[in-house]
C-alpha cells in the first residue's frame, strides 16, 4: 500500500522502471493500480541499441514482473 | 488496458514478443489477439516473423502490453535489425 502511494505521487512524472526481463523503459507514469500495473506515455527504450523491439506510444506494464523504479 | 486498441505488442515472461490485433480481455488481463504473429530477434539475421493467427494469452504471462505506433512500425525494415532477444525473467 506505501509502495502503491509512492507511485500515485509519481503521477504524471517522467519515470524508469527497471524490468525483470532486463528491460529499462522511461516514460510519462499515467496511472498505477493495486497490483502496481503501470500505465507509461511516451516511453523510450533506455538502450535503444541493444533493444530495438519497442516501436510504440503507450505501455502497460504488469506490475508482477517490475524490479525497480526510479 | 481499456486505452489499448489496434495493434499491439506482446512481451511475454520467456522473452518472446508477439504482435496482433487486440480482439479481446479480461478482467485477468487474459487477451485475444487476431491475425497475431511473433517476431523473433537474432544476431545473425533480421527479424523472422512467424504467423500464429488467432492466439489467446494468459494474463499470468504477460509482461507488457504496447500499442504499436503505426507510422513507426512501416517506417521500420525487419529484416535489417540485428538485435538479441528479449530475456526471460529472472524472478
Amino acid at each position: 500500500m506505501l509502495i502503491f502511494s509512492v507511485f500515485k505521487t509519481l503521477t504524471d512524472q517522467r519515470v524508469t522502471v527497471e524490468l525483470k526481463n532486463d528491460l529499462s523503459i522511461t516514460g510519462v507514469l499515467k496511472s498505477v493500480d493495486q497490483f502496481l500495473n503501470i500505465r507509461l506515455d511516451s516511453i523510450n527504450v533506455l538502450d535503444e541499441a541493444r533493444h530495438p523491439h519497442m516501436v510504440l506510444n503507450v505501455r502497460f506494464l504488469s506490475g508482477f514482473h517490475i524490479h525497480f523504479c526510479f | 488496458m481499456s486505452s489499448l486498441q489496434g495493434r499491439v505488442l506482446l512481451v511475454l515472461q520467456d522473452g518472446r514478443a508477439i504482435v496482433g490485433v487486440l480482439a479481446g480481455y479480461d478482467q485477468k488481463s487474459n487477451v485475444v489477439l487476431s491475425d497475431s504473429k511473433e517476431r523473433i530477434y537474432s544476431i545473425d539475421e533480421g527479424v523472422e516473423e512467424v504467423e500464429l493467427g488467432l492466439y489467446l494469452v494468459k494474463g499470468d504471462m504477460i509482461v507488457l502490453i504496447g500499442e504499436i505506433d503505426e507510422a513507426i512500425d512501416r517506417a521500420v525494415d525487419l529484416a535489417s535489425i540485428r538485435a538479441e532477444p528479449i530475456l526471460p525473467i529472472r524472478y
